[in-house]
């Protein structure tokens, strides 16, 4: 069993200081929202009826919450135990990254004080992609938290309790593989009823599996980019052999999802759109050409041993995925009657606090429970 | 909502093909819906439309609907420039240019929700708070279900549904096709007050009908156009416009029941150049191959449960 620590040391230091601060400014104008109404604090209108809390905080910021689900993929399906020391940290992050995409959820709902409804049954709508998302987050939130519990329970020493969760902690691994592999595909299909109003170099049938597929690269760019700074910041060696045999699986998944992303494209005859010089053409162009230099850097094993171009990949991935499913909510969506949008500073702040609210977490938790792998040279 | 039969062999079908292979817009293509048995609609006439707009001013009634300044600097009167939580109907003036069937050089058309026939708002909500009526298929909102996701706005592809932005108890509002009113055997308020028959409420069936008569028309000649209600005896004489001859709403994503007849082309006022199967049917057909039911997850936990236990053990 591999051992883990906590790093221990001061929690109040001055990054922590300043998201607190900006977590602090987000609840002024969270407190407008729940009194004055959404509109008073955003920009979103009836023509862009969703803004950054939904394209970011949940399409984006879910997708960069998948660390724990890819890690998850390769260590229990692909029977990789050696990537076992890269499985907490990375549940930790999605824990995080899940619970607050929850929590942003209910601001961004007007009823929210309805959202149970969800849950009655004689109210469900099967047919509603939206439905299913909801539940299916809704109950991997839980089951990321039921997860990641033996790392509290070893840090109370409630070892009995630890025992008992373990003996059926492989239903929600089970579970914490297949709900993702559902909700990511299905914020794809959301868009598919956007139809006419989604520009056709988005909008396409093969949503849910590129949605799918940036969910996993997105998630393994995660690990790599977190790993590597936390090296960095907290002056640990880098996990490297580990991140350089996981970056050898990228080029594939990169390689499938270009393939498919163009083709699919140029099958439509939407193709020529791009090279078109327009705003929407050019992000198209930037998305793929970010992934394109992520695919052809880590294509070599010498470049997968150099932390450098590592992270510039892993950069690369995280923005070129994340543009993607972005483009697909806001960018690339226009209603066709003169609305239009870009954040108001509330909003923005909003959702600012909400990416402190994660960077306070996570170092509160690294340095007060066993998260990291324990160094062995000691 | 059950799972109807229908639903279920089309899973069924669409799961004989791989998972992600099958995702193909054309084979995931899902079955049309047919017209409620007693679908009721309007038939707005945009060649009859005199762009009075007593049709905004009764529906704000019937409705409680507070008047709306679109253009502040001259706060006199309701002018709402689009639909919005406070307008459910508008009359929009088009400008077209060139067009010898216009005189005037405009067009008018009349914006409100289409009662799909296949509505892309009641597929998205989550918590069925949007349903259609199987019987006269007028599509209602319910407040106590709605949690305000907005996820109708984003998918009904005419921008009809509209949010209460500055209100923190918001609501989604919408174009009922006046069902209170309905209920109580009369009709939808706009076409009751409409002064020339332009539009027009009735039978979905019967309206389809009078579209084509009016599109068999002479040019120029005089004929008897039904006045507010299709069943009604009123009728006004009226010389036929020139008409595209289209009807807008008969097939358009798989048709709605409330249909356009227009003398210029309908993009020009408004109204998108849409394919005849319903984006509806597409997600469904998808979402449909791959759950086919919930059956394919429910496997493949049992696997990943399966897969994971004898890991878990060969570990201790
Ligand atoms: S027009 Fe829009 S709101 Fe009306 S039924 Fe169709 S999808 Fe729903
Ligand atoms: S906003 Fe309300 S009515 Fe619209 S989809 Fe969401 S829950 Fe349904
Ligand atoms: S049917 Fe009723 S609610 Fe709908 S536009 Fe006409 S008057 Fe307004």
């Amino acid at each position: 069993m591999q051992e883990r620590q906590a790093l221990g040391g001061k929690v109040l230091t001055v990054p922590f200081k300043v998201c607190a601060a900006i977590v602090l400014i987000a609840l002024f104008f969270l407190g407008k929202r729940f009194i004055f109404g959404i509109g008073s604090v955003t920009n979103m209108n009836d023509g862009y009826p969703w803004g950054i809390w939904i394209a970011y905080d949940v399409v984006v910021g879910t997708a960069l919450a998948c660390a724990g689900y890819s890690i998850a993929l390769i260590v229990y399906v692909f029977n990789k135990g050696e990537y076992s020391p890269l499985v907490r940290p990375a549940l930790m992050t999605s824990m995080f990254g899940y619970t607050l995409a929850g929590v942003s959820v209910i601001f961004d709902i007007g009823r929210y004080w309805q959202a149970y409804n969800i849950f009655l049954p004689w109210l469900s709508n099967l047919h509603s992609v939206m439905f299913e998302v909801a539940l299916c987050i809704g109950t991997y939130i839980l089951v990321l938290w039921m997860e990641f519990a033996p790392t509290m329970l070893e840090k109370f020493k409630a070892d009995k309790l630890k025992a008992r969760l373990n003996r059926i902690i492989f239903v929600f691994i089970a579970l914490g593989i297949l709900l993702p592999t559902m909700h990511q595909s299905s914020l794809g299909t959301m868009m598919l009823m956007a139809g006419h109003k989604l520009s056709p170099l988005w909008w396409s049938g093969f949503l849910p599996l590129l949605f799918l597929i940036t969910a996993v690269v997105i998630g393994y760019a995660a690990i790599i980019f977190e790993s590597l700074i936390a090296s960095v910041a907290f002056k640990r060696p880098m996990e490297m052999h580990l991140l350089s045999k996981i970056s050898a699986l990228m080029p594939w998944l990169l390689g499938i999802y270009l393939v498919i992303r163009i083709e699919d494209v140029n099958l439509r005859g939407y193709l020529p759109l791009a090279f078109e010089g327009g705003l929407l053409g050019n992000l198209f162009l930037l998305e793929n050409l970010l992934l394109l230099s992520a695919l052809l850097i880590l294509a070599y094993p010498s470049n997968r041993r150099n932390p450098q171009l590592l992270f510039i990949a892993s950069c690369a991935m995280l923005l070129g995925g994340s543009m993607y499913r972005f483009n697909t909510y806001i960018v690339g969506f226009d209603p066709g009657t003169g609305w239009q949008y870009f954040p108001s500073v509330p909003e923005l702040f909003i959702t600012f606090g909400i990416i402190a609210a994660e960077v306070m977490a996570y170092l509160w938790f690294v340095k007060t429970l066993p998260v990291l792998p324990k160094l062995t040279k000691a | 909502m059950k799972i109807r039969r229908r639903d279920f062999l089309k899973g069924v079908a669409a799961s004989t093909l791989l998972l992600a292979a099958e995702q193909s817009p054309v084979q995931a293509k899902g079955a049309r819906k047919e017209l409620p048995p007693n679908a009721v609609g309007i038939l707005y006439d945009s060649t009859l439309c005199i762009g009075c707009k007593v049709c905004e001013y009764a529906c704000k009634q019937a409705n409680n609907k507070p008047v709306e300044h679109g253009s502040p600097s001259e706060p006199m009167w309701d002018d709402p420039q689009d639909l919005s939580a406070k307008t459910l109907n508008i009359i929009k003036r088009y400008g077209v240019e060139g067009q010898k069937d216009s005189a005037a050089g405009f067009a008018f058309v009349k914006r409100h929700c289409m009662h799909c026939i296949d509505p892309a708002c009641v597929s998205a909500c989550p918590v069925s708070a949007l349903v259609k009526n199987s019987d006269n298929g007028v599509v209602t909102y319910n407040k106590k279900a709605c949690i305000g996701c907005r996820y109708c706005q984003v998918a009904c592809p005419y921008n009809i549904p509209k949010f209460e932005w500055d209100s923190p108890f918001p609501e989604i509002v919408k174009c009922q096709l006046c069902s209170h009113l309905l209920a109580k055997g009369g009709i939808s308020a706009c076409c009751a007050a409409c002064p020339t028959g332009a539009s027009l409420f009735g039978p979905v069936e019967k309206l389809r009908a009078e579209a084509k008569r009016r599109l068999a028309m002479q040019p120029g000649e005089y004929y008897d156009f039904p006045v507010a209600d299709i069943n009604g005896t009123e009728v006004q004489q009226h010389r036929a416009g020139g008409y595209v001859s289209h009807v807008y709403g008969e097939r358009e994503l798989g048709g709605s029941q409330v249909l356009y007849l227009a003398g210029v082309p309908f993009t020009s006022i408004g109204l998108p150049d849409l394919p005849e199967d319903s984006y509806v049917a597409l997600a469904d057909g998808i979402q449909y191959a791959i759950y086919k039911g919930m059956v394919y997850p429910l496997v493949v936990l049992g696997g990943l449960i399966y897969i994971i236990r004898n890991r878990e053990d060969k570990k201790e």
